[in-house]
């Protein structure tokens, strides 16, 4: 392994859909890219992405939908806190994405006359959601991970798989121009050089202990870039999922595209004389004896223009509220996702994989019954904060600017969930798979560009002491850990911070809350000073990976926390009981959390937010009990 | 720094309370290729599944056992190393042998495996490819062998060039089975023809299995992708194709995702022998 290279190369870090697109787009441009994940790229968590990917279509457009519309849907679900050009982008490149994973043969679901069949979504009145079964992320990473296999055939891509990334690796100019990373097998820790690196590491729902995510979406790649200086935006905004199914180890996904193929929400009730809904005394008993007079379609009822396919973050309010009410199955923390009155072989063609995974799991078959769900930590709005360039108008992104989706470390990119644009408080179902291969698509140009065109040294040139003195930065940091002898269990440590952010920051907050957990997350910190590793091998220790991501777990909840308790409104996925209103005069703004290295907490400052295209508007989604609300709220805005 | 012997020398039980049981885990360990292989044995306390839980699996326990390694011996010992990754059957790495057969460990649920008190589950790493630390193999290999056989379409780059061809929702059905393989190699775990093989330079020459196989299918099914069915066809027949299969059609009795594999292998089989008569009456 020769080090030093006259050659110009790039990193990605992660080989989920983002990264996988951006090797895609820069090893087409003629630069050779490292490619580094903790996993074989083709087991990245994308995988578990079921429902679809939106983009406008012919015939939504031949019934007045648009290009515009799904930019303009994604910044309304979205309640108006993401930058509108880079939105704006994406929307419009989004028919053509379709089209190239069709072309690299991604078997979407077909109509009779063998064209793309489309689904509704949450958010959108119109059919845009494109899919293939109900396994769509795993559908479309195949064909990203398959066009990047034939690329290191062609040994245009290293790949380097089961490599745990470190630390970006930042030269004396400011620059990122290289990576640590760390072989999960041998443990050899090494630097490698780069021009530009790029981020595209997910989300980090693993924080919140049990969630939809992957065992690897810890978050941990992206902490350690805030941990030396990059900023992290919106970090606050996380997305509870409404619709999950609770295991031991995880709660597992039970798609949006349940609901948008016509599946309804329940629980069984009473209705009141006053047209209110109360608790029924037997509503555990068996769901298929509920008669229709006693099932509180409560979703429907409240917004009866979207009705099931409300956006995620009304819908698990309404769920968590309905379970807290006492209307949850049997008084439980349940309800009914109903799908059993449907047609089972439409069911099984379209929604198959995510029927399996019920009745593999939860041993029912949901042709049967209706499933029994509740909300669950899913998706990561906040991220590493980065630039664009947008065009003149705001309509759109220079596509040429290498600054596009650049961090504040020039040369250090995040692409994908790990990058806190495009989806604001909330995002819509189907716009994740979108946002991921558009990042990768559109801005990995701007990566080329940057390579080729900054005005610094190139990596492969520079004195090999930044590199030798990043590697044994991360050395001391494996002895510090390895020697530590408290006595303190990192596992246990991972539970109780689990435990209590999501107790404290998921579907209700309140800033006594926030308080509090802020004071668990500091004697936690103080705890995980003083663990012991049970394992002290120097051959693919796990327990030393794990140790060292718990850490950097601590530090991104301090960035959640934090920027929770400083934004004392509502907006989107962020509820606040003690300030329930949006606040547009002092809260339409995003959250820039930056790291202080002495107490190892997040200074939080605000930036204005890019809204020159769509002007905000108060959210409702036509709730039948909110217009007064709204009109009072239009006039603040 | 491994196990330190515990001088009371009782079995270290965990607390009973109410609707928790024991599950007994017998675990086959290796600290690493060409390292002595010694068997352990864990019990992990289980939660009786409710609705609002779920039903425990391989992977909570092994997540318990992480935080607390220890023996049923009482002695101190290490987390066992696996690999995982969604938890919900779609990534595919978490392939072991639970109880002599080859499955995913997430999907695994004690209430299947283990519902009484005192039960025990037996997990192995899969036998067919090298052992990296304990539950954990390394299976390149099976990507190697994808890269062989060309496994992807070759469109003519990313930029804008329409959409892709049409086809009907039969043939859409029959191609998504065959998207939904995950590279997990429970297949080749369980076929006879496909055996350990620790030399990366005879992997070119060693049998693909039924996963690649159905992967060639998948491709050539493709019309874009047919374009390269003649080198696939090609690499098919060299020693190594799917003429090692000895038909004993275990791979489709294992596959978690129900894919057709005998299915595939007889199409691409027959296909390779009209390939080869066409070759030998055209000369090319």
């Amino acid at each position: 392994m020769s080090m030093p290279s006259q050659q110009q190369r790039v990193i990605v870090v992660g080989g989920g859909l983002a990264g996988l697109a951006a090797t895609i787009r820069i090893c087409e441009s003629g630069l050779p890219v490292d490619l580094f994940s903790l996993v074989p790229v083709k087991r990245s968590h994308s995988v578990c992405a079921q429902g679809g990917i939106n983009a406008c279509n012919e015939i939504a457009r031949q019934q007045g939908y648009s290009e515009y519309e799904h930019f303009d849907e994604t910044v309304y679900g979205g309640d108006f806190l993401q930058h509108q050009p880079p939105v704006y982008e994406m929307a419009h490149m989004a028919p053509r994405i379709i089209d190239l994973l069709d072309r690299m043969g991604v078997p979407f679901n077909r109509t009779a006359e063998g064209q793309r069949d489309l689904r509704l979504f949450g958010g959108s009145l119109y059919k845009r959601t494109h899919f293939a079964g109900a396994t769509t992320g795993q559908q479309l990473i195949y064909a990203l991970d398959e066009q990047v296999r034939r690329f290191e055939s062609e040994e245009r891509v290293t790949k380097w798989e089961f490599w745990e990334f470190l630390r970006p690796i930042i030269g004396d100019d400011g620059r990122c121009v290289g990576i640590v990373a760390q072989d999960m097998r041998t443990m050899q820790t090494r630097a490698f050089r780069a021009d530009a690196v790029v981020m595209a590491t997910g989300g980090c729902g693993i924080v919140f202990g049990k969630s939809t995510n992957s065992v690897m979406c810890n978050g941990a790649a992206a902490s350690r870039c805030y941990q030396l200086g990059a900023r992290y935006g919106n970090g606050e905004f996380i997305q509870v999922h409404p619709t999950a199914i609770p295991g031991a180890d995880k709660l597992r996904l039970m798609s949006e595209s349940a609901r948008g193929e016509g599946g309804r929400v329940w629980v069984p009730g009473m209705r009141n004389e006053d047209g209110s809904w109360g608790p029924h005394p037997d509503s555990a008993r068996d769901p298929r004896q509920v008669p229709d007079d006693e099932r509180y379609y409560f979703l429907e009822e409240k917004y009866p223009a979207y009705g099931n396919i409300v956006p995620r973050d009304i819908a698990t309010r309404e769920i968590f509220q309905v379970c807290m009410d006492g209307l949850g199955v049997g008084g439980g923390n349940m309800v009914y996702l109903d799908l059993s009155f449907k047609d089972s072989e439409e069911l099984e063609r379209k929604l198959g994989g995510i029927m399996e995974i019920y009745r593999k799991f939860a041993g029912e078959d949901p042709c049967e019954v209706p499933m029994k769900i509740f909300p669950g930590v899913h998706y990561s709005m906040g991220g590493l904060w980065t630039q664009y360039q947008p065009k003149d108008d705001l309509r759109g992104m220079e596509p040429d600017s290498p600054i596009n989706m650049m961090t504040n470390i020039p040369g250090l990119y995040a692409f994908g969930e790990v990058n806190y644009q495009f989806h604001g408080a909330n995002r819509l179902g189907a716009n994740a798979l979108l946002s991921c291969i558009f990042d990768g698509l559109f801005s990995g140009v701007g990566v080329v560009n940057h390579v080729r065109n900054h005005s610094g040294q190139p990596a492969s040139g520079m004195s090999q002491s930044v590199f030798d003195s990043a590697v044994k930065a991360e050395e001391d940091k494996i002895a510090d850990l390895t020697n530590r002898s408290g006595g303190e269990n990192p596992y246990v440590i991972a539970k109780e911070l689990g435990e209590e952010m999501t107790a404290a920051s998921t579907v209700v907050k309140s800033g006594p809350r926030l308080e509090q957990a802020l004071g668990t997350l500091g004697e936690l910190r103080d705890r995980f000073g003083r663990i012991s590793l049970s394992d002290g091998a120097v051959w693919t220790n796990q327990n030393l990976s794990w140790t060292r991501a718990v850490g950097d777990m601590i530090a991104l909840a301090d960035v959640i926390l934090r920027g929770g308790l400083e934004r004392r409104e509502s907006r989107g996925s962020h509820f606040r009981t003690d300030h329930p209103e949006r606040n547009d005069a002092d809260f339409l703004r995003t959250t820039v959390a930056t790291y202080d290295s002495g107490s190892g907490q997040a200074r939080i400052e605000y930036e204005p937010v890019e809204i020159g295209l769509v002007e905000p508007r108060a959210r409702t989604y036509g709730r039948v009990e909110s217009e007064e609300s709204e009109e009072k709220q239009e006039q603040t805005v | 720094m491994t196990a330190q012997q515990q001088s009371n020398g009782t079995t270290a039980t965990p607390a009973e309370s109410a609707g928790t049981r024991t599950v007994r885990f017998r675990i086959k360990r290796q600290d690493g290729p060409g390292k002595p292989v010694r068997w352990e044995t864990f019990n992990v306390p289980v939660q009786a599944s409710s609705a609002g839980s779920g039903s425990a699996n391989v992977i909570s326990c092994l997540q318990w056992i992480a935080a607390n390694p220890k023996t049923t011996e009482g002695k101190d010992s290490t987390p066992v190393v696996f690999d995982c990754g969604c938890l919900e059957e779609v990534c595919g790495a978490c392939t072991m042998v639970i109880n002599g057969k080859v499955r995913q460990a997430c999907s695994c649920l004690m209430d299947d495996y283990a519902p009484n008190d005192g039960d025990e589950v037996m997990l192995e790493p899969m036998s067919k490819f090298p052992v990296v630390r304990d539950l954990f193999v390394d299976r390149r290999r099976l990507f190697d062998t994808l890269k062989r056989v060309k496994a992807w379409v070759p469109i003519d780059g990313t930029y804008d060039l329409g959409a892709g061809p049409n086809e009907t929702p039969d043939d859409q059905q029959d191609r998504y089975r065959l998207s939904t393989c995950m590279s997990c190699g429970c297949c080749l775990e369980a076929c006879p023809q496909y055996t350990l093989e620790d030399d990366e330079a005879k992997w070119a020459t060693s049998f693909a299995g039924a996963a690649v196989i159905s992967q060639v299918q998948y491709f050539n099914d493709h019309r874009t992708g047919a374009t390269l069915k003649k080198k696939r066809l090609d690499e098919m027949s060299k020693p190594g194709g799917v003429s090692d299969c000895g038909n004993a059609q275990n791979c489709v009795q294992v596959c978690p995702k129900e894919i057709p594999l005998t299915e595939s292998i007889g199409k691409v089989g027959r296909a390779v022998t009209f390939h080869n008569i066409r070759k030998f009456f055209s000369g090319s």
